[in-house]
């Protein structure tokens, strides 16, 4: 029976289980608030118990669903690595005495055996003992996880049965239930983002250990494929990434200085002066824009902007090359139009009408009130919108790579090629790499120097919405 | 407010419905609902010294009338106030009279107001300076987001008034004055204006509304967010405000009309009902609806 192709669990699988498992809490819900009903039927009615009987219901469901899938869980994220410790136990001594590595190749042939697939090795009489052995554990740990998790709820649904009675806090116990499944919820996010900020911490501190952080932070030059050389691993790569930096300052400044008075103006005709039906047009077809993928901005930036831009600029006699910062930033400025022009609508949207009002019964003009009193008033929103855009720009990473190009020059001059830090990371993992070469892990530093500034835009933004409320509230 | 008194009463050329049986049973309230708008404003619509004359006003928001045949003088430095039923049209009529109704789309308004003698529905005539000469106070406070200062500094600034800073500032303290905000706010004139008490930011709009020097003041139920002290406050205010401005107010409370109006104008489902001297109006109501509404029948 070794070699035919099975699954790896038994029992039931896993989605009838837990259909099972669905069943048993339905039931639970009905049993508990037919028990809750009948209970206040004998003493006093209704009114008699604590809570509704619906959360009665939702008590003895809570009992009867959430420890058994809480255990089938537990179960499925250890099964694997016990039943192998097992398997691995019971080998001849011979096998278990070689190198780790080889045991896991050996586990790994074990384990292609159990699921048909071809194995690297020749087919030893011990690999087909192990796989054996792996498929009967993986049986009987099928059969059990089912039995435990059928009896464990069974067991949930008398216990919660057996605690129901009319005093019975259960519309406490079952919101407390509910608020800590919210928690849950919410932690998860959390602890992605700080598991995420610790990986790259921690591979950037690698990166700093065989690139001074003085080098990366303060160098001018940039030039990581030298590194890959095998002789000169780290030592000779030029990892300074100030070019790279100002490359990407430079585009997020162009691309602002075309968003922020385009999207700012859009947003105060849309607000104050468009015509409804000109604005219920015009709104949706903005927003439209906001969703074109940035890839095709970035060949829009490469195969339409960037020659025009180089053909101006001849005709002008300036050198332009073929891939600059102008063009990457143009478009990008273009991209985040309907950010700015979207947010900044909503905001000015908002400012009471009564603020208007008070201005225009004092004779002012319609562009009186909206410049001296309806834009100080949006002006919180305006700026915290701004600067999320500005952190779009800096995060934003095909339009750049198809249109600003990749040589890191140090330079103010919009007409050049520059490169900006998302470009980098792109091009340091695209490809194959030694994963631990300073070259790779280089996009860890960047990553990690991309996030701090992001980070600290958003708490500037913060803090200056937070001003300006206090001034104008 | 009753429902069935209001939507009861119809116009002359409609013959009443006979009353439903179970309401015959309130004599008051038949007694009540014999009374109808008048084809004409009862008491004196003219006014010897007036500075507004509105004739034949007739306002529409898309189809629905709200205003109808309104004809009314309102003098020269004097306290007009206007009441009447929620919804009977006194806040549009009141925002007629500086073309605040131009601000809603579907507002229509028809006939004619004059302003020492001038139509300011003529098309020739350009709302900002009229919005100057006649000012207005809203029922919410609504202070700009700016300084109490650059508040009271805001019309004179856009309408050139003062020429340099020391003329601003001393406009700027004078309307504070009158507007018996100073005393409260002198030392912290560079803090928002949004930081004041309700009372207060509404005496701030006051003061907002005579920096321009207008000649008349409309105040839409300008105490109605206000406790009892902010709104004594604010009766004081409007009687000395008086010599030097015109005022037209709208209020829910008919001992403040009593207080501090001269001039009193009853609104009724859009019709001016009656309007006189309010000693008379408040003692001896000549129309049926009048009388109803003072003495709390309705409304
Ligand atoms: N912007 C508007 N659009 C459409 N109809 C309106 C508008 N403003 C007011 N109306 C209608 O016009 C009529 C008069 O309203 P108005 O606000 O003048 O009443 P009011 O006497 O001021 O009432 P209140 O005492 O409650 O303030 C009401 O029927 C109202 O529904
Ligand atoms: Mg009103």
């Amino acid at each position: 029976m070794g070699t035919c192709p099975k699954q790896t669990g038994a029992g039931l699988t896993s989605s009838t289980l837990l259909l099972l498992l669905v069943a048993i809490t339905v039931t639970g819900f009905f049993l508990g608030r037919r028990r809750a009903v009948a209970l206040a039927g004998a003493g006093g009615g209704i009114r008699s118990l604590h809570s509704l009987p619906g959360h009665y219901g939702l008590f003895a469901a809570i009992w009867a669903g959430i420890p058994a899938v809480l255990m089938i869980f537990l179960w499925q994220s250890l099964e694997s690595s016990v039943v192998t410790d097992l398997v691995i136990r019971d080998l001849p001594a011979e096998i278990r005495s070689l190198p780790d590595a080889r045991v896991g190749l050996f586990m790994n042939d074990v384990k292609n055996l159990v699921a048909g697939n071809i194995i690297s090795d020749e087919l030893t009489p011990e690999i087909r003992q192990a796989a054996d052995h792996l498929e009967r554990l993986t049986l009987l740990s099928g059969w059990a996880r089912t039995i435990l998790a059928a009896a464990l709820a069974g067991l949930g649904l008398v216990l919660a049965w057996r605690l129901i009675r009319p005093e019975l806090r259960a519309r406490n116990r079952v919101e407390s239930v509910v608020k800590g499944f919210l928690i849950a919820c919410s932690t998860i996010a959390i602890f992605t983002t700080v598991g995420i900020v610790f990986s790259v911490l921690f591979e950037s501190a690698r990166f700093f250990k065989s690139v001074p952080i003085t080098e990366f932070l303060f160098g001018l030059e940039w030039s990581p494929q030298i590194a890959i050389r095998a002789d000169q691993v780290g030592s000779s790569g030029a990892f300074g990434a100030v070019p790279l930096f100002a490359g990407t300052m430079l585009i997020a400044l162009i691309a602002m200085l075309v968003a922020a008075p385009i999207g700012l103006m859009t947003a105060v005709y849309l607000a104050e002066y468009a015509p409804r039906q000109f604005r219920s047009v015009a709104k949706p077809l903005l927003e439209i824009l906001a969703g074109i993928p940035t890839v095709v901005y970035g060949f829009f930036a490469a195969l339409v902007v960037a020659p025009e831009i180089r053909g101006l600029g001849e005709s002008l006699g300036l050198s332009v090359a073929s891939e600059s910062a102008l063009a990457a930033g143009l478009v990008m400025g273009i991209m985040i139009i309907p950010f700015v022009s979207s947010l900044s609508d909503d905001v000015i949207n908002a400012v009471p009408q009564a603020m208007r009002d008070g201005a225009l019964a004092l004779g002012a003009t319609k562009s009186e009130t909206v410049k001296q009193v309806v834009f100080p008033a949006a002006l919180p929103g305006i700026v915290g919108g701004l600067l999320l855009a500005v952190s779009r720009a800096i995060g934003e990473t095909m339009i750049v790579v198809m249109a600003a190009g990749l040589a890191a020059n140090l330079t103010a001059n919009p007409l050049e090629a520059v490169t900006t830090v998302t470009v980098q990371i792109v091009t340091l993992l695209v490809g194959d790499q030694e994963f631990d070469s300073p070259k790779t892990l280089a996009a860890f530093a960047l990553g990690l120097i991309l996030f701090v500034f992001t980070l600290a835009l958003n708490a500037i933004a913060l803090r200056v919405v937070k001003k300006y409320r206090e001034q104008y509230e | 407010m009753e429902a069935n008194p209001m939507t009861q009463d119809i116009r002359p050329e409609i013959t009443p419905e006979p009353p439903a049986p179970r309401e015959a049973a309130s004599a008051a309230m038949s007694e009540a609902r014999s009374a109808e708008v008048p084809d004409t404003t009862f008491g004196v619509i003219e006014h010897p010294d007036p500075i507004i004359n509105c004739r034949d006003v007739n306002v529409f928001y898309g189809d629905k009338q709200a205003v109808f045949d309104v004809n009314l003088d309102i003098g020269r430095h004097q306290v007009i106030s206007m009441i009447g039923p929620s919804g009977c049209g006194k806040s549009t009529f009141l925002r007629c009279l500086n073309r605040m109704n131009d601000t809603i789309d579907i507002a229509r308004v028809t006939g004619t107001i004059e302003l020492d003698g001038q139509n300011i529905y003529d098309p020739k005539i350009d709302v900002v300076p009229l919005r100057a000469r006649v000012g207005m106070v809203f029922q919410k406070p609504n202070p700009f987001p700016k300084s109490i200062y650059d508040n009271v500094a805001y019309g004179p600034r856009i309408h050139g008034l003062a020429k340099d800073k020391v003329e601003l500032d001393e406009i700027v303290r004078t309307s504070l004055e009158r507007a018996g905000l100073l005393g409260e706010v002198k030392d912290r004139l560079d803090q928002p204006g949004t930081g004041l008490s309700g009372g207060q930011q509404q005496r701030l709009c006051i003061a907002r509304a005579i920096a321009v020097s207008p000649d008349v003041i409309l105040m839409d139920e300008p105490c109605s967010a206000l406790d009892p002290i902010a709104t004594a406050k604010i009766e004081d205010l409007i009687d000395e405000l008086r010599e030097n401005y015109t005022i037209c107010i709208v209020t829910h409370s008919m001992q403040q009309a009593a207080r501090v109006s001269q001039r009193t104008a009853y609104f009724h489902l859009g019709y001016l009902v009656e309007v006189g001297e309010t000693d008379k109006i408040f003692t001896n109501p000549t129309h049926k609806l009048t009388e109803d509404y003072i003495t709390g029948r309705f409304g």
